[in-house]
């Protein structure tokens, strides 16, 4: 919409003008940095024995608090310890759990979307892609209490076992969130029921910008259905799949909390725990802040490897980049 | 020639079909817990109860509602519904017309200031810090304060003010408009269909929110949240659970003979629903503007 730029008069006005857009962001921009921004002080602790003590300032806290270098850093990766162990364990859980949850809802995703642009009528279409997402908008709350609900004994209404045992793929019910090694998958099942639809849309979106020319024009060419699926619209939806890929490498390190903390109680709890939890564990309920921000630190500086890192790779390959 | 014709039938077949399955796999939880919400506890606990309830009963929700928690919880989950959405909805749009004016030098390492914070935050302990320096523990503002602005919905407001016509804002200001007249009076009624939407969406978040209150008001049990009530209702299935699976606990207690007219998974499913009740009453207007809302956040830069 951008006119040919006219000359703007500059009366007297115009710092009256720029003063009220000033008015208009400065205090918004100071709101930001004290929450966004500011907290990143804290980071501080990362490098410290910091034990709060209330009562006192927080200044004071900071000021009192023994540096103890890197040390925290070195406790939570050395395997031979107690909390070492616990941390890598909690790595190791919430790697599994995102990746696991990553490609199955990537590939369901990109699936759902190729079945949903064959639907031809709109309707019908849109009341199917509506009922898809609306499971998006339960908080996780609620979905942890339709998970635990959906897995369990069939003498608690527990859907799963019942189905599974009609089609007699088991013979006896399975005690699901008792098991270990379900966790990652209930994690990534319960993800893929809740976000399927909702990431639907935005390969949807660019479905809708294919020209229908080239469909038919690849028709008279002897191209089927899947050729033109493969060559065609899967094609046209790469680059978006790709930045995708890349923007969700970067929230690898953070695979959700509800299900996690709520369900991964018991004999779970070992697949179960991942850095949100170590970090809740270990700070609120024990007030290590020192140990509990390291993890914090060392979390948010792979995030940020891990998204340069994609970002690089995916530029190597010529593909589509984020910056 | 027939092979032709055949395909299609077969492909949009099993096409429709495992669409219409995967459309029960979707709402089949809710139902179940709808019905099992108004099912009779010791009767659901036989297993069985689908989509219907069996032995229909007003009971759960009889019970829920004089549960001395759920009504006050109920209540600081409405007002900070709506305080979080005025606020953030005036403060977000203010912000956002400021930062989309050509002419405001701050507009460009604003935009970024905020961008960037929609990727890495300091950390639970940080925050928790914050708060706590400023006195925010344990207070009905730590629910809102913090939530003021939204760095998606600015995103998407300033790329929808910036498309809106430049020559509006220009004529304005030739008569002498200044910009908090040209914001309320030009450029807010425009964004009308957009602001709909993002106080949706900032209603949905804020609702569906429990962490907050969960982490920063633990000593404040008056200022739980609705969803924080059916996180204790959850705890306790769980430690019921395990302490022998809640199905079998309220069976022997039954067959105890002993007075449990609502078992934890009726009364479970009732503050379920109750919870998820105000997003399935705005769902028909949310999917609405979804498409809308998401292509508009695509456009960025």
């Amino acid at each position: 919409m951008e006119k040919a730029k006219a000359p703007i008069k500059r009366s007297k006005k115009s710092f009256l003008r720029q003063w009220q857009l000033m008015l208009m962001s400065i205090p918004m921009l100071m709101y930001v940095i004290l929450f966004s921004y500011l907290p990143l002080v804290g980071w501080i602790m990362a490098f410290q024995n910091f034990r709060p003590r209330f009562g006192v300032g927080i200044i004071r806290n900071f000021l009192d608090a023994e540096f103890v270098g890197l040390a925290h850093f070195i406790t939570l990766l050395d395997a031979s310890s107690h909390t070492g162990a616990r941390f890598i364990r909690a790595l190791t859980n919430t790697l599994g759990q995102s990746l696991l949850t990553l490609v199955v809802g990537f590939i369901c995703a990109i699936v759902l979307s190729l079945m949903l642009h064959e639907v031809r009528h709109n309707g019908i279409k849109r009341f199917i892609q509506n009922i898809l997402y609306l499971p998006h908008f339960l908080s996780w709350m609620i979905v942890t209490v339709l998970v635990s609900m959906t897995l369990a004994l069939p003498v608690s209404g527990g859907i799963l076992n019942d189905v599974l045992m009609s089609l007699r793929i088991i013979q006896e019910p399975i005690q699901f969130l008792a098991e270990p090694d379900y966790f990652w998958g209930i994690v990534a099942g319960a993800n893929l029921w809740r976000n399927l639809g909702w990431n639907t849309i935005i390969y949807m979106a660019a479905m809708t910008a294919i020209d229908p020319n080239l469909y038919e024009a690849a028709s008279i060419d002897g191209a089927n259905r899947y050729h033109k699926m493969w060559h065609i619209t899967l094609a046209t939806i790469s680059p978006t799949i790709i930045l995708l890929i890349i923007m969700n490498i970067g929230w690898l390190l953070s695979s959700g909390f509800e299900i996690q903390f709520f369900l991964g109680t018991g004999p779970s709890i070992a697949r179960a725990e991942n850095i949100d939890i170590f970090v809740l564990r270990f700070g609120i309920e024990e007030h290590n802040f020192g140990l509990a921000t390291a993890a914090g630190v060392f979390r948010t500086g792979v995030s940020i490897l891990l998204l340069l890192a994609a970002n690089l790779l995916s530029k190597l390959m010529k593909q589509e980049t984020l910056f | 020639m027939r092979g032709k014709k055949l395909e299609p039938i077969i492909f949009h077949t099993i096409n429709y079909t495992l669409l219409v399955l995967l459309c029960a796999i979707m709402l089949y939880p809710m139902l179940n817990t709808l019905a099992l919400s108004f099912n009779d506890g010791l009767d659901a606990v036989r297993g069985g109860v689908r989509l219907w309830p069996r032995s229909f009963t007003l009971n759960n929700y009889e019970t829920l509602f004089n549960v001395p928690a759920v009504f006050p919880a109920f209540r600081i989950s409405v007002v900070r519904m709506i305080v979080t959405v005025i606020t953030n909805l005036i403060f977000t749009s203010m912000l956002a017309y400021a930062i989309s004016r050509p002419e405001n030098k701050l507009g460009r390492p604003i935009t970024l200031i905020i961008v960037i914070t929609m990727y890495f935050s300091a950390g639970l302990i940080p925050h928790f810090i914050l708060r706590q320096s400023l006195g925010l523990l344990n207070t009905f503002a730590v629910l809102w304060v913090p939530n003021i602005i939204s760095p998606f919905n600015l995103i998407i407001l300033r790329t929808y003010m910036k498309g809106l016509p430049e020559s509006l804002v220009e004529s304005a200001k030739l008569d002498g408009a200044g910009d908090f007249y040209v914001y309320a009076k030009i450029i807010m009624p425009l964004c009308k269909p957009v602001l709909a939407t993002i106080a949706l969406f900032v209603a949905v978040g804020s609702w569906n929110e429990w962490f907050d209150a969960f982490i920063f008001n633990s000593a404040r049990p008056d200022l739980e949240v609705l969803q924080g009530v059916l996180r204790q209702f959850l705890a306790a299935a769980m430690a019921h659970a395990a302490g022998g699976g809640d199905g079998h606990a309220a069976a022997l207690a039954a067959a105890a003979g002993a007075p449990i007219m609502v078992t934890p998974l009726t009364l479970r499913a009732a503050i379920t629903m109750f919870t998820a009740l105000p997003i399935l009453l705005v769902f028909p207007f949310l999917q609405r503007y979804i498409v809308h809302g998401m292509t508009l956040g695509g456009v960025k830069g």
